[in-house]
This record gives structure tokens, C-alpha cells and sequence, in this order.
């Protein structure tokens, strides 16, 4: 994974909660064994009509969005099932952070392992950043990861929470695999002073 | 207070279980997983990792594969095979296939006598047990915390986590206890509470935490009662919900193949006992529900939060507090085809759906079986019946409920996840209306323009027969208790 610290982009609104993962990737484009093409997939049922022309009442369709890479989501993003196709799609569209008031755990997990960074925010930066989004489509933001600030237009700077580990991992491009690895010891360990609950193999 | 006497929630023993390192400020838990449920869906990325980097699935003698998100549920052909027709499904099953056998995890393949739902297998074979740490990549492993075990769904990338490690990184949740105190009416189950109280705190109410389900009424539900609900604890926003193991557990649990037999099962329920949360402990939010006033519930919108009381009207986005909460809302009902003050009491509908590891259990198909005994399923009424597993279909046929479906006009089919996640063909057209007994009601889940109606197995077979939405304590005889 390469390291991410800063990310500039102009943001486009999805001025809706709850959006679940069926809604940015439907199940029916899981059935692959690898994570080419979901870029093209991603809110698949949103974006196009039948026939496969794009739909005009769906916002982030409108041109002036296309070049977008901030999305600013409603609250509860990614809540239903634990699909990380959700992220992977998300980024194959182009998206480098979603921000929201409040992701879903398992998401929000998926999300910081991929490198897409979920950025929790306050209700009133949320309102007035939808709106930036909705009313200027220029408007642009960035994110400084190492000091998990989002920046806004204005200059003001929003403080967002991350687990340091996350953070760790995300700047030095590094995966949670390697860390988990290196805990060989420990696991033989524990291994070695707790009964089987089951063996499957039996 | 030391903290030895310091008391314990259900989920604080199990995960202190289960520490292989504790959380520190820079760095979440290692926890030691005791059982890896995989299925061919979320898992084909994960081995991919693992072939990257060389490396080993650590316990495969601590992982089961089962095929059940992208297989067929039509019937088997005359070598007694079920055909997979998708190419695309085809492949992946096969490359499941390969990657159990190249790395050595036992698995049930599609058709054998054991596969089914990895939510209704892994309780059925007697994997899943009261103090585990279960993992599966797939968000409704919270149907096993119903024994009192910690499990949750996870992402791909965990998924490899484990495979690798038999381990996984992850921040201690907050616990919420979900009290259900009192008595069930007749006519109303398991599903009724658990949309009850999804519709009581929404989709994200449990966001962070690990449910408990406590209180005499989840204290009365059988196992499979309290499956149902621990299965939709992530509706709620909960990647996990536990209910303590007591004599009910005991005894389900015992004498299944990969249970502890004899004297070791003796010693597991004397440790098993220990586990139920401690006098006062502490939880960081609680949630109370009266089981008397219940009746049976089913939801009207686009997500399980969008319920309501079976009899009553849809609601008007109008009197809605905030702006987001009416677009929200208009938006569902304008995908349903709804009216604002609608009633859904006699809502046609096209499909009734009975199945999932919501709602698949053999309990579940006696339930509506009963109701649909000697009846006819109404004209223009598809109704599919799909066991969890390939086992609950034996039952069931020995039993004889596959006959009473069958006389009634639904469709018998084989075990799957089947229409819950519509990845097989088993789907709805657009803009039809379902009655579905499973665990989700977004946009285009049971199909692209399809529109599901969730409820319990009892309010699906009333509908069944009436072809419209239907109260079923209307149809309900005391024999179906």
C-alpha cells in the first residue's frame, strides 16, 4: 500500500443517511474473486437507468462532480453488511476520503485498511460543508492525516479522530498483516495454555 | 474492589478470554479467535493475500468453509447435483473449492448433506458454543452470539487476518443491554422483537457496541428464537449481540457432532456456567422493551429501522423531526410505492419469502407449516420456502413440512442464502412487492426495484395464504405455540 498523509480534492455531496453497503456495491457484482471493475459498479443501481444511460437525478452523475475525490456522505454511511468490496468499489470510483457525522463499524474498518479514509466530523462543519458542496462544486478540501486535520476553504482546520494504529499504518503504507505477524510468540503461547474450543478437522 | 471481584458483563469474560495482547493507547487488541467461518463470497481476495505473501492458513483445523451466498437453490438434476448455471457464480465456487483444498480447511460443498448457511451450520454441527470467539466475513455472524459466544462480521482484509494468524486487531466496543422483560403474545415471535427494538433505536442506535439481550422474555425464546435475534444485531448498528448461555443452551448444544461428548461435555457447561454477566455489572447503555405490549411488527421503508406495528399506518415524512430524517423518509416511501397514513394490512403482494439465517431454522418452517397446513397460497402469490441448511431440509422432509408447502402451492428448494441477498437468480422483478422473513430491506436487495416487507415467518405465511399483508394472530390456533 503507498503512504498517505496529505489528499486535496474537491468534495461532492450525497445528501442522504444511511447509505448501505447493497447501495454502493449490489450483491449481485460479488460474485468475482478479485477487485478489478467495481469502480464501475459502485452505487450501480443509483447511477444508471435500465438501459445503461446514466441517470440524471442522481447527483454525483452531474459533470461538474466527476472530477471529485472527497465525498461528503450523510450519517451512518456503509451500515448493513461487511462486503469490503463497499471501499474498494468506492476507490475504483475515484473516492480518497468520505466524510461523514458517523460510519458503520465494520465499514469504517474496512475502509482505513484500504487506505480511504473515513473522516467523522461535527454536525455544523457537516451541514456547512454539504452545502459548500451542493451550492459551489469547485469547492476543494484537504485532509493532513499526520496531524488529522480536514481543512477547509476558509482555511479553518476540523480535527478528526483516528486510532493511532490506524494512522500508523496509513502513513507508512504499511498493512496490519506484518503487525500481526510479529506476534508469533504470543499466539503460540496462548495456544499452548488454552484448551481447543473445537477442532473442525475432526 | 480489587479486580478480581470487579463485576463482569457476558461480553467483558469473553473477550478477556480471549487477549493474546491487550489494547494499549497506540494500538487496539490482539484477540485470539477460536473458530473462522468462511464462505466463497468474502474469502477469494483474502487467499489471494495469502498466496502473495507464501504464507499458511495457521488453523485450519479451527476453519470450516461452507457454499451458500452465490449457489443455485433449484432442484438437483438426475445424478442428484445441483447445476450452478452462472458462470461467474460457477467460478467462484470452484475457486472456493480450491482454495479449502490447497490449504487444507474442511468444507462443505454445494448439494452435501451438511452445507447450508454458515449462520445455521455452524450452531447445527455444534461448532458454535457458549465463551468462543467466532469470525466470519459476513456481517450476520452475530446469529451465533445467541450461545453466548463473541461473534462478529468481519472485512476481507480480516479475513486474511486470520487465515494467517488465527488473530485479529480490534478496539474494545461498548456494551448496550437490551432488556426484554415480560410474555409474548400468541402470534408473536422472536423476529417481532428484534424489529421492535431495531425500529426503536435505528440502524446506527447500536453503532460501537455489543448487544445483550436480557429479561424473562429472551430468557422463554428457544435457541433458534434467540438466533433470529442475535442475527440482526448489526441492523441495529451492533457488530455483535450475546445472550447468556443457561439450561436451554445446555441442552441444544449437546450431543451435536462436533459438540464435547461425555465428560467433557459435563466440564464445558461447568465453565460455560460462569459466563453469564455478573451481578451489577456495568453497561454503557441500555435499551428496554416490553414484551406484553408487543404485536407482531413489519417494516415499510428502505432499511430494518422502518418499522412499525403491523396494524399500523406508514408514517407521514412531514412530521418527521429533522430535515434529513423527512428525505430520508420520502425517499423510502417513493422507492416503495407507499403512501404517507397508508395502512400495509392488506397490501397485496407478489412474493413471500421463507428463509435466511434469520429465519431458515427447521423451528421456523414447523411455525409456518402449521399455519399453512391444508391451506392454498394465494393465486398470483409466489411463495419460495429455502431451508438454511441441507439438515433442516432432511428434517423437514422427514417431518413431512415439505409436503404441506408443497400441497399449499410454495415452492421447496434447496438450502441457501437464496433471495436475502438475490446473488443466485432467486430475486425479485422490479417493483414487486415481498413479504420476506430475512434481515434486510434496502433498495434492490431481494432485486433491482424490488420491495421487501420484513416480518416475521407467521405474518409470512398469513400473507401467503391471503395474498396481502396479514395479521397472522387472525390465522393464528393454539397449536402452533
Amino acid at each position: 500500500m503507498e503512504p498517505i498523509n496529505k489528499i486535496s480534492g474537491k468534495i461532492a455531496p450525497l445528501p442522504m443517511n444511511d447509505v448501505d453497503t447493497d447501495q454502493i456495491i449490489p450483491a449481485r457484482f460479488l460474485k468475482t474473486t478479485n477487485k478489478d471493475g467495481l469502480g464501475q459498479q459502485c452505487f450501480f443501481d443509483w447511477r444508471y437507468t435500465a438501459d445503461g444511460g446514466l441517470r440524471e437525478d442522481f447527483i454525483l452523475n452531474q459533470p461538474e462532480y466527476q472530477d471529485a475525490s472527497v465525498l461528503i456522505a450523510g450519517n451512518n454511511f456503509g451500515c448493513g453488511s461487511s462486503r469490503e468490496h463497499a471501499p474498494w468499489a468506492l476507490q475504483g470510483m475515484g473516492w480518497k476520503a468520505v466524510v461523514s457525522t458517523e460510519f458503520a463499524d465494520i465499514f469504517r474498518n474496512n475502509s482505513l485498511k484500504n487506505g480511504l479514509i473515513p473522516i467523522i466530523v461535527d454536525d455544523e462543519t457537516h451541514r456547512q460543508l454539504m452545502s459548500l458542496a451542493e451550492e459551489d462544486p469547485t469547492t476543494e478540501v484537504s485532509i493532513n492525516l499526520e496531524d488529522q486535520q480536514l481543512i477547509l476553504p476558509d482555511g479553518r482546520k476540523v480535527e478528526f479522530p483516528i486510532d493511532g494504529f490506524s494512522k500508523y499504518c496509513l502513513l507508512n503504507g504499511v498493512d496490519q498483516l506484518g503487525y500481526l505477524m510479529g506476534l508469533e510468540d504470543e499466539i503460540v503461547e496462548y495456544e499452548g495454555s488454552h484448551d481447543k474450543r473445537v477442532v473442525t478437522t475432526a | 474492589m480489587g479486580n478480581q471481584s470487579t463485576p463482569q458483563t457476558l461480553f467483558e469474560k469473553v473477550w478477556n478470554n480471549h487477549i493474546i495482547r491487550p489494547q494499549t493507547e497506540t494500538t487496539p487488541a490482539a484477540l485470539y479467535i477460536d473458530l473462522h467461518l468462511v464462505h466463497e463470497v468474502t474469502s477469494p481476495q483474502a487467499f489471494s493475500l495469502l498466496r502473495e505473501r507464501g504464507l499458511k492458513v495457521r488453523r485450519p483445523d479451527q476453519t470450516l468453509g461452507t457454499m451458500d451466498h452465490s449457489t443455485p437453490t433449484t432442484p438437483r438434476n438426475d445424478l442428484g447435483i445441483i447445476p450452478v448455471l452462472d458462470m461467474q457464480a460457477s467460478a467462484q465456487l470452484d475457486q472456493f473449492t480450491k482454495n479449502c483444498e490447497d490449504f487444507g480447511i474442511p468444507m462443505y460443498s454445494l448439494g452435501t448433506e451438511n452445507q447450508g448457511i454458515v449462520h445455521v451450520i455452524g450452531p447445527e454441527q455444534g461448532f458454535t458454543q457458549p465463551g468462543m470467539t467466532i469470525v466470519c466475513g459476513d456481517s450476520h455472524t452475530s446469529t451465533h452470539g445467541a450461545f453466548g459466544a463473541l461473534a462478529f462480521g468481519i472485512g476481507t482484509s480480516e479475513v486474511g487476518h486470520v487465515l494467517a494468524t488465527q488473530t485479529l486487531l480490534q478496539y474494545k466496543p461498548k456494551t448496550m443491554a437490551v432488556r426484554v422483560n415480560g410474555t409474548l403474545a400468541d402470534g408473536v415471535v422472536a423476529k417481532d422483537i428484534i424489529l421492535a427494538v431495531i425500529a426503536k433505536i435505528g440502524v446506527g442506535g447500536g453503532t460501537g457496541h455489543v448487544f445483550e439481550y436480557m429479561g424473562s422474555a429472551i430468557r422463554n425464546l428457544s435457541m433458534e428464537g434467540r438466533m433470529t435475534i442475535c442475527n440482526m444485531s448489526i441492523e441495529g448498528g451492533a457488530r455483535a449481540g450475546m445472550v447468556a448461555p443457561d439450561e436451554t443452551t445446555f441442552e441444544w448444544v449437546n450431543g451435536r457432532p462436533y459438540a464435547p461428548q461425555g465428560a467433557d461435555f459435563d466440564k464445558a457447561v461447568e465453565f460455560w456456567r460462569t459466563l453469564p454477566s455478573d451481578e451489577g455489572a456495568q453497561f454503557d447503555a441500555e435499551v428496554v422493551l416490553n414484551a406484553d405490549e408487543l404485536i407482531p411488527m413489519i417494516t415499510y421503508g428502505t432499511n430494518p429501522g422502518m418499522g412499525m406495528p403491523i396494524d399500523g399506518r406508514v408514517p407521514d415524512p412531514d412530521k418527521q423531526a429533522t430535515v434529513s430524517e423527512r428525505m430520508a423518509m420520502d425517499k423510502a416511501l417513493t422507492y416503495m410505492g407507499l403512501q404517507p397514513n397508508e395502512p400495509l394490512l392488506g397490501k397485496k403482494v407478489d412474493v413471500v419469502f421463507l428463509g435466511s439465517c434469520t429465519n431458515s431454522r427447521i423451528s421456523d418452517l414447523r411455525l409456518a407449516a402449521k399455519m399453512m397446513d391444508g391451506q392454498k397460497v394465494a393465486d398470483d402469490v409466489r411463495m419460495m420456502v429455502v431451508p438454511g441448511s441441507q439438515q433442516v431440509k432432511k428434517q423437514a422432509e422427514q417431518e413431512g413440512l415439505d409436503e404441506i408447502f408443497k400441497a399449499a402451492g410454495a415452492e421447496w428448494r434447496e438450502a441457501g442464502c437464496s433471495m436475502c441477498i438475490a446473488m443466485n437468480g432467486d430475486q425479485l422483478a422490479p417493483g414487486q412487492y415481498a413479504v420476506s422473513t430475512s434481515n434486510r430491506n434496502f433498495e434492490g436487495r431481494q432485486g433491482k426495484g424490488g420491495r421487501t416487507f420484513l416480518a416475521s415467518p407467521l405474518t409470512a405465511a398469513a400473507t401467503a395464504i391471503n395474498g396481502h399483508i396479514t395479521d397472522p394472530r387472525t390465522l393464528y390456533v393454539p397449536e402452533m405455540a
